[in-house]
């Protein structure tokens, strides 16, 4: 293990996992919390997302706008994100600066104010950003397809949350959902950047060191397993363009197959970062999806989407249909090469390859402070903070033969989900 | 360690960035960051859609798009394989009065980036089955974009700020403009406008000194400027006289996008630096500014609403833009505003102008960490002739601006009575 690297653990359960990076002047801060759609019930989802914007409206000792100036001042960039497993909020400043980082999160994990009339604007400022994901026809694809992928799990939600539940949620739920999950025993810290870690592992208990740890109760859904046969949903909407998305079910991250569907989709439809904050793309021109279908003038674009989740969720292949082309005909060659996967061996050459790629995308994940943060708290919130260590040896143990028998355990024909976005007959 | 102990000199400038001239015109430079394995190349060549004949808008954007489909000496996939293989990317743009390269690779990798650049600039095939291909790609682009409330409203923003010039014309054309572009206009686009006078390439990250300029040197210095043509500058009309207020209705759109703003100072310009510092207090402080603060947490009317300048050579745009419920947008237009009306009104607080000052000094080190800020910023000092020291006396001028000096540029530009206002989504077009 890097000396620089470091996991540490205070009393009431609150984890801290550094990594010193001295080359620049700059921190990056996270702090994870294990609450997010996936802990949702119904009635209430989109209240994970929405406690995150709660805060940023202030604490007594942090009003609204001070806690925006002490960060933007001095050149912070802050923000926070919340997805299927977790919410985080992030905060990559010049170094000297780390203390307003430590401080002002310390300080919001337990004394956001939740302001009644605050609460009700930002309610329209929710329904706002949903309404800003209705305008897209993916979006509406990817909500009417995960309905179908999950009979009970919350991961068939979007994490924005039903408008019906944006315009119902109280004060006192938000309120309530906040005090039930943000406590250190429920939060890791991931910092990476120019810092000592015994001071700021000091300042850290000083901070958090009284706030006690707590019971949860958080609702842990029952991971749902192969999918039922094959559905199909169709959606239309204005415009020219067929959008088309086939998804099966994918293994939870911690599942050894995981790596192994990595590698398919690689193959399938080009390599491809788990990354989110920055890092480069490398394009997807030789990948066999693409090769088959845009080569062949069946798709103008084809995509695969996988995510890193605590339950098994869905692996999506998504493809934008010139007009007039038949879906048909494009689930036909796409079935037809996901056949030859199951049937005969990847060559050794092929995985090699999805493996340089991996790397390079490491690579070039690793030129910013932000992104080495990001990734010691983000596997943390799915498997463990060893999970990104193990990423790259874990691709490399994928062999032939284990694309072979993941391909026949995840991808298969009558297991999945098809979604249509039709052009509207008549329509412009 | 406080802000003022940034060594300012660590940061890129005349002794740390190599640049040299080939003698066909292109300038390359290079900056070492010592601490990654990788390197990231951008460049520009100097043609762009200002081109594009009326009839055939997209030209430009056309032939750029066609470079990555092989070149005289690599088909489509072997091309695609050199790069993907090595897990580097190569992608070609188009801009109004540039054509755009970007790569980026592992350091071992370079020379695979810049002999392809170079192929494809100087030798794409344009073979026929491609160019009906990009052709297909392009027209689905433009479908999806017509159907996008930020580009609908974007479209008819440049439109009605640019009228009658090429920077109101979308760089990627309209279906029929591209439904009569033939492979011979690209062709005969290539020959006469691609040419090595003006060319800048840059490259930061894990590089040997001289390794670029060796790199370029024997890639790109045979290239000879033959058949170009020179082109006249088309002068930028007046700025709006009025309100301009322009909606398209969409179909089926849950909330509509909305872009408002004026012509800005062109990257040169004394203005520049004292209205993007302004602009920062205007719409990009902490959550969005001045415009954040009223449109979004005092009246929760949208999830964005912040506003931005964006500057070239020979003009600029100063844009504030918002998504917001049909129901909210006249509200929202007149939040905006209001804002406009205060901030050319009176002077920013001392406060407000030390915030955003130290906003703009502190993040310098953030947005020059990557290899791509470094070379971006290296490009942006070449391009615009800011001089290689340019960041390393960036936080002096920015200290050096007070609120009468914001006023002062801010008025010449930006007026509550003299605006483009443009916005899709739902409602009834107002064209």
């Amino acid at each position: 293990m890097n000396l620089q690297e470091q996991t540490h653990t205070l009393d009431n359960g609150l984890t801290i996992l550094t990594k010193e990076i001295h080359h620049v002047p700059l921190v990056s801060h996270w702090i994870w919390y294990r609450i997010g759609s996936r802990n949702e019930v119904p009635g209430k989802t989109g209240i994970s997302h929405w406690v995150e914007h709660m805060q940023f409206k202030g604490t007594p000792k942090y009003p609204i706008n001070v806690l925006d100036q002490a960060i933007s001042r001095d050149g912070g960039f802050w923000n926070a994100l919340t997805s299927l497993d977790w919410t985080t909020y992030l905060e990559t400043l010049p170094a000297h600066k780390l203390d307003i980082a430590l401080d002002l999160e310390a300080d919001r994990m337990v004394n956001s104010n939740f302001d009644p009339q605050e609460t009700e604007l930002e309610r329209t400022v929710v329904i706002s950003e949903r309404e800003g994901n209705e305008n897209e026809p993916l979006f509406r694809l990817s909500e009417a397809v995960n309905a179908l992928g999950f009979k009970e799990h919350p991961y068939r939600n979007q994490v924005i949350g039903f408008l019906k539940d944006l315009e119902t949620i109280t004060r006192e739920q938000l309120y309530g959902h906040y005090q039930q999950h943000y406590s250190p025993n429920n939060a890791v810290i991931a910092l990476a950047g120019d810092f000592d870690t015994q001071v700021v592992l000091q300042r850290i208990e000083a901070l958090y060191g009284n706030i006690p740890a707590q019971k949860n109760h958080t609702s842990t859904p029952q991971p749902e397993g192969a999918l039922d046969g094959f559905q199909r949903v169709d959606l239309e909407g204005p415009g020219d363009t067929l959008y088309m998305q086939v998804s099966y079910r994918s293994p939870a991250a911690s599942d050894p197959d995981f790596f192994a569907l990595m590698v398919l989709d690689s193959l399938l439809t080009g390599p491809s970062s788990l990354d989110m904050f920055g890092g480069g793309s490398i394009s997807n021109k030789t990948s066999r999806l693409y090769r088959l279908l845009v080569e062949q003038d069946k798709a103008v674009n084809i995509s695969g989407g996988l995510q890193a989740t605590i339950d098994p969720y869905l692996y999506d292949i998504l493809a934008i249909l010139p007009p007039g082309q038949s879906e048909v005909e494009v689930l036909q060659i796409i079935d037809d090469e996901i056949k030859r996967l199951q049937d005969s061996p990847v060559p050794e050459q092929d995985i090699q390859r999805a493996i340089k790629q991996a790397k390079a995308l490491f690579a070039y994940g690793s030129e910013n402070t932000t992104n080495q943060a990001f990734w010691l708290g983000y596997s943390a919130m799915f498997a463990d903070p060893s999970w990104f260590e193990r990423y790259i040896p874990s691709l490399e143990q994928v062999d032939a033969d284990r694309l072979m028998q993941a391909a026949r355990k995840y991808l298969n024909a009558d297991q999945r989900i098809l979604g249509i976005y039709h052009p509207k007959e008549g329509g412009e | 360690m406080t802000v003022n102990s940034i060594n300012w000199n660590n940061l890129p400038g005349p002794e740390s960035i190599q640049r040299g001239s080939l003698a066909n015109g292109i300038t390359v430079l290079s900056y070492k960051n010592a601490n990654v394995s990788s390197v990231y190349m951008v460049g520009l060549l100097n043609n762009g859609s200002s081109l594009d004949p009326q009839d055939k808008l997209g030209l430009a954007h056309f032939t750029a798009s066609m470079l990555s489909r092989g070149t005289l000496r690599h088909g489509f996939q072997e091309f695609h394989e050199e790069l993907e293989n090595r897990g580097a990317s190569l992608s070609f743009s188009c801009g109004a009065n540039n054509t755009w390269f970007r790569g980026r690779s592992l350091a071992e990798d370079l020379e695979t980036l810049i002999s392809l650049s170079a192929e494809s600039l100087r030798q794409p095939a344009f073979r026929p089955e491609y160019f009906e291909r990009v052709r297909a790609q392009l027209l689905a682009g433009l479908a999806i974009r017509e159907q996008d409330t930020g580009e609908a409203a974007s479209l008819l923003f440049d439109q009605y700020l640019f009228p009658g010039h090429p920077y109101g014309e979308p760089t990627d054309g309209f279906a029929e403009t591209i439904q009569r572009i033939t492979v011979e206009d690209l062709q005969s686009y290539h020959r006469q406008y691609y040419a090595p006078t003006d060319m800048i390439l840059v490259v930061a990250g894990a590089v040997e000194d001289g390794q670029v300029f060796d790199l370029a040197q024997k890639y790109f210095a045979d290239w000879e400027n033959q058949h170009t043509q020179t082109t006249a500058l088309i002068e930028v009309p007046a700025a709006p006289q009025g309100l301009i207020r322009k909606h398209r209705h969409l179909e089926d759109k849950s909330q509509a996008d909305l872009i408002l703003g004026t012509r800005g100072p062109q990257r040169t310009s004394p203005d520049y630096l004292p209205i993007y510092l302004g602009n920062n207090i205007l719409g990009q402080f902490g959550l969005m500014g001045r415009i954040g603060e009223s449109v979004r947490t005092r009246s929760g009317l949208a999830y964005y609403a912040s506003s931005s300048v964006t500057a070239w050579t020979d003009s600029g745009s100063w844009e504030v833009s918002a998504g917001t419920s049909a129901e909210n947008l006249e509200k929202a237009i007149e939040l905006i505003r209001e804002e406009i009306r205060r901030y050319v009104a009176e002077p920013v607080s001392v406060e407000e102008l030390e915030d955003s000052q130290s906003n703009l000094v502190g993040r310098l080190p953030l947005s020059l960490e990557s290899n791509a800020g470094l070379a971006n910023a290296v490009l942006s000092m070449e391009r615009f002739g800011l001089g290689l020291d340019y960041y390393q006396h960036y936080a002096q001028k920015l200290r050096a601006i007070t609120p009468a000096d914001i006023l002062n540029a801010s008025r010449k530009y930006l007026d509550p009575q003299r605006l483009v206002i443009t916005s899709a989504g739902p409602g009834d077009d107002i064209l």
